[in-house]
């Protein structure tokens, strides 16, 4: 690695001044672990990077009725994942966050870091995608509240531009009568990238769906949401039959690669098994 | 170059580092520390494996600078500094047979040591969870998992000297 200049902001205001003044050919680093790969890989190879780690209002896990759940960019994604609170109200994003590496990295990588990170597979983006998540980007000319599904423009790509920063992630309280479950296909247990990673999310009233979200993830350039498939199990009870046609849509909307780990084929049917898995886990969670 | 301080394994180190350099290079460039093993250097094996804070960390993906103010406890400060008596889990790996190669295991034993602080009575579940990330080229992760195991046992009983 060459030798570059390295800045310690204390304050977001002071951090998104320093982005504005470097712009592209500054980056952030907080945990290190996808970016010190990256430049040591000459993926990337920027001339300022900004420490972040010293801004401790970056940092939190904050929940209130009417809010709900606010968590700071800073939180690493070991913390998420052990949250009792959000292993209470939100389960299905502490679920997520324990499939990220493996628990060394997870005591390093935060969650801000793992969004800008922008991979495909990244394992709490559809945990929060069917969460309806929304994130703060915050640059010199103010903040703004975008949602999760319109963080990312492709693999490694979001809208945050040259001298904005993501502060924190929100997410609404969810309905009683509410269930979630995130499962992935790795190719072994523990540190792995998923093959496919499925979330689902259901509000139920009484045996009906009252309202159904599934996100996919790794079988896009981005996470996404496979909506055809949400739509039709949506205001129905659940039944085999209707579970399997809404798999079959989620299989459609994927539009998978061929790599290492997986051929496009096999994803294409693991969309279809692993769906079906989420949402019938979903509903025995509420 | 920046001046950099860092707190291992009780002592204080004041030295001079690039801004890039990670804590593994200067923990055995550096320091001399080169108990702390590096193999894949990207965050996929956790051979360099030390506790930042009592909290396994990759020392391949932590920048030395971002380890300042902190504690960090390296392989090499396991054992009683007094009496240079083995932790129980060092001494576990010993008498089980817990190494072949070698290279894991100073990553293991600290990844179990954070672990058993955390828990004492693990599961082998549990045990099996908290090494996923540790590779052992060896694989000889039955006898690692009996080993870190049997430490506990012995913490509990109340051989413990940390």
């Amino acid at each position: 690695m060459n030798e570059l200049k390295y800045f310690t902001p204390e304050s977001i205001e002071e951090a998104v001044s320093l982005l504005s003044q470097y712009g592209e050919k500054s980056k952030i680093i907080a945990g290190g672990t996808d970016l010190l790969v990256q430049m040591r890989n000459k993926v990337v190879l920027p001339d300022f990077l900004i420490s972040i780690s010293g801004i401790c209002d970056l940092e939190y896990i904050k929940y209130d009725e009417i809010n709900g759940l606010r968590v700071g960019a800073l939180t690493t994604i070991g913390s998420i994942e052990s949250s009792s609170l959000i292993q209470s109200k939100f389960s299905i994003l502490a679920q997520a966050a324990s499939k990220l590496g493996t628990p060394a990295i997870r005591n390093r990588a935060t969650i801000g870091g793992n969004l800008c990170n922008a991979a495909p597979s990244a394992d709490i983006v559809p945990a929060l995608m069917v969460l309806g998540a929304r994130v703060k980007i915050v640059g010199v000319d103010g903040e703004k509240i975008i949602s999760m599904e319109d963080l990312f423009t492709g693999p490694g790509q979001t809208v945050i531009k040259p001298g904005q920063m993501l502060t924190e992630i929100q997410i609404s309280n969810l309905p009683p009568q509410s269930g979630g479950a995130y499962i992935e296909q790795t190719r072994r247990q523990g540190a792995d990238l998923a093959i496919v990673g499925v979330a689902a999310l259901v509000i139920m009233e009484g045996d009906i769906l009252r309202d159904v979200k599934i996100a996919l993830g790794a079988v896009a350039p981005t996470p996404i949401r496979a909506k055809k498939a949400e739509e039709i199990l949506k205001g129905k009870k659940l039944d085999d039959r209707l579970l399997e046609e809404s798999s079959q849509a989620a299989s459609h909307e994927s539009s998978p690669i061929d790599d290492t780990r997986s051929s496009a084929d096999y994803r294409r049917k693991l969309v279809t098994a692993l769906v079906k898995r989420a949402v019938r886990q979903a509903v025995e969670q509420v | 170059m920046r001046m950099l301080v860092l707190n291992v394994n009780g002592d204080k180190y004041e030295l001079k580092a690039k801004v890039t350099a990670t804590l593994a290079e200067v923990l055995r460039e550096e320091l001399g520390l080169t108990g702390t093993k590096v193999m894949c250097n990207e965050g996929e094996c956790g051979a360099c494996t030390v506790l930042i804070n009592g909290r396994p960390v990759l020392s391949c993906m932590t920048l030395a600078i971002d380890a300042e103010n902190k504690d960090i406890l390296t392989i090499e400060g396991l054992a009683d500094r007094a009496t240079g008596n083995l932790h129980p889990i060092q001494k576990s790996f010993v008498e089980n047979s817990g190494m072949q190669c070698g290279v894991c295991t100073p990553g293991m034993i600290l990844t179990a040591k954070a672990l058993l602080d955390e828990n004492p009575a693990p599961t082998e579940d549990e045990v099996r969870d908290a090494l996923s990330g540790n590779l052992c080229r060896c694989g000889n992760y039955r006898r690692i998992t009996e080993c870190v195991l049997e430490a506990a046992k012995m913490m509990r009983a109340g051989g413990r000297n940390d």
